[in-house]
């Protein structure tokens, strides 16, 4: 009963940690369509970006004896400050050169040119990894602080990296959601989003709101490089596209263009993966391994797409005739 | 303060106005007049900006305003209160008329926000609400106090009575030349022309993207063409 109880609870935390990696990703995805309508496929490799820098930098910090030196606090804080800020940056880039120049295009042509962006940065990375360290498959320095746990109790322990997952992330939804309902530009978002017309007739400058959506969309991708880098540690240039992928699930799973809904659905579906992934052996009898945890998840997720069409907090994006 | 001339604006190949021109006079309340698909929208959000013109000009105190963009625009003094209201709906009315003063500094919004609501109560008692769920009338003062919040020299209104109960119209009418009292130009698009042209000192007709008519409001409550097709017989 103990230990089911620990594997309970472990399996619980694991999935936390997951949906809230979902949650940060599925944000780009969700707040660019907001604004946009239009799913930017290339913001899984803004999510790589985020992860390659932050090794970089922890790297960097190893290889000069900083790491040893330097508050471990400290260190995280600067290394997710600057993936946060470089794929912000990049994300930004991004909608200037391949979006922008198509925007009035009809809707699969900005789409391609997304899936192409996505293509060019993985091969990009390969190229700038390859060149620098001859490799581009990178792990992540251990910090020693991370490996620790925290116990509760006797029988359960948090690892702290899950801790740092769930705090840096709530840390992040906090700021967006102040940032968002609570200042001049975050309202002006929202109000862009409605209505890009009618909120340029308020003095809005519509394009600097878009390209600080991609810019506040691809920081909150950064953030879950770096913890993605730092849970996992092994990560290539193609790590972005099962993260990646889910994201995008999970921001339609809770109604695209909707913020709530991208934070929800990356906790429904990060808690579904991991439970079935502990679990459906012993539902099934050993019939179906963790190796279905896909299948599972995805299945529920289609069920719910029957009964709710626009997503678990849908709404129409876009008003009619707008 | 609103000079107009040969404005011709074209929706790709489909001409909605050929060599328009009109003026509006500081402190005016002006009102164009025309049939569905006259061009009145077309022109209004040709001022604002939201169409470029293909040939004409318009200038604003003597500032030249085609190709300037609309967020530009509002910044020179002109709001526009467009068709169908075009509120916010999923903000709330205070999210609504805050960002209405997205070009004010933050220090006057206090003040300008009493001053709307003393022109429309309902909107304080509402201001936490979705606009969304507001009436039609509410919707109507709502668009109409967030283009105020810009504190605009010239306010366009497209159709402030569209769709609403003759009571309400006539509240929004009051209103509208109470805000001119203040010393707001105004340039009115109504398919309600008896009430436009009782609050205007002058009007225009359109018909199909060009003027046909012109005079004092008077003078065109009782010119037989505008009887006829606007008033009614
Ligand atoms: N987005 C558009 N695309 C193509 N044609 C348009 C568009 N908007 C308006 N038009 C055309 O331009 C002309 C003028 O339209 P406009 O909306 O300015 O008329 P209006 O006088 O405001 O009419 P209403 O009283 O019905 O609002 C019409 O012939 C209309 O069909
Ligand atoms: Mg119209």
């Amino acid at each position: 009963m103990e230990l089911a109880f620990s594997i309970f609870f472990q399996v619980l935390v694991d999935g936390i940690v997951l949906g809230f990696m979902y949650a940060l990703i599925a944000l780009g995805y969700t707040m660019v369509y907001g604004v946009l309508e239009f799913i930017n496929f290339a913001h899984s490799e803004i999510f790589v970006i985020g992860a390659f820098v932050g090794a970089e930098m922890l790297l960097m910090f190893e290889a000069t004896g900083a790491l040893a030196v330097l508050h471990p606090a400290l260190v995280l804080l600067l290394v997710l400050l600057t993936g946060m800020a470089l794929s912000g940056l990049a994300a930004m880039g991004l909608e200037r050169i391949a979006y922008r120049p198509l925007r009035g295009a009809p809707r699969l042509v900005p789409l391609i040119s997304a899936i192409g962006a996505s293509f060019f940065l993985q091969d990009f990375i390969r190229l700038i990894e390859s060149l620098w360290r001859n490799a581009f498959y990178l792990t992540y320095p251990t910090l020693p602080v991370l490996e620790k746990s925290l116990k509760l109790g006797a029988a359960v322990e948090v690892p702290l990296k899950s801790i740092l997952v769930i705090a840096t992330a709530l840390v992040m939804l906090l700021g967006l959601y102040l940032f968002v309902n609570r200042t001049k530009v975050g309202i002006a978002i929202r109000a862009v989003a409605q209505d890009p017309d009618t909120a340029s007739l308020m003095g809005i400058h519509v394009n600097r709101i878009i390209a600080l959506t991609f810019f506040v969309g691809g920081a909150m991708g950064g953030v879950a490089g770096v913890l993605f880098g730092l849970q996992y540690s092994l990560i290539s240039p193609y790590s972005g596209f099962v993260p990646g992928l889910k994201a995008f699930t999970a921001a339609v799973l809770g109604g695209i263009g909707n913020i709530p809904g991208a934070v929800l659905g990356g906790m429904v579906l990060g808690l579904m993966e991991a439970f079935a992934a502990s679990y459906l052996s012993l539902i099934t009898n050993g019939a179906f391994g963790a190796e279905y945890k896909d299948v599972f998840a995805f299945a529920v997720l289609i069920l719910i797409l029957i009964f709710r069409p626009k997503g678990l907090l849908g709404e129409k994006v876009r008003e009619e005739g707008a | 303060m609103l000079k107009v001339q040969g404005l011709h604006v074209y929706y790709d190949a489909i001409r909605a106005l050929k060599g328009l021109s009109f003026s509006v006079a500081q402190g005016e309340i002006v009102t164009l007049l025309g049939a569905n698909g006259a061009g009145k929208t077309t022109t209004l959000k040709t001022i604002s900006g939201l169409l470029r013109p293909r040939g004409g000009s318009i200038t604003l105190a003597g500032q030249a305003l085609e190709g300037v963009e609309p967020h530009e625009i509002v910044r020179l003094g002109v709001a526009h209160v467009p068709e169908g209201r075009k509120i916010f709906s999923r903000l709330t009315v205070l999210e609504n008329l805050k960002i209405g003063a997205y070009t004010r500094a933050a220090g006057s919004v206090g003040e300008d926000l009493e001053i709307v609501f003393s022109l429309f109560s309902r909107l304080k008692e509402r201001r936490r609400q979705i606009a969304g769920t507001l009436s039609g009338g509410e919707q109507q003062m709502l668009a109409i106090g967030r283009a105020l919040m810009a504190r605009p020299k010239l306010l366009l209104l497209d159709e402030p009575s569209m769709g609403l109960a003759p009571i309400i119209v006539e509240q929004i009418f009051a209103t509208i030349q109470a805000i001119n009292r203040e010393g707001v130009t105004i340039l009115l698009v109504e398919q309600n022309a008896a009430i436009a042209l009782a609050i205007s000192q002058r009007g225009y007709v359109l018909e199909t993207g060009t003027v046909i008519l012109e005079g004092e409001a008077s003078a065109l409550t009782h010119n037989d063409l505008v009887r006829q097709a606007y008033l009614g017989g």
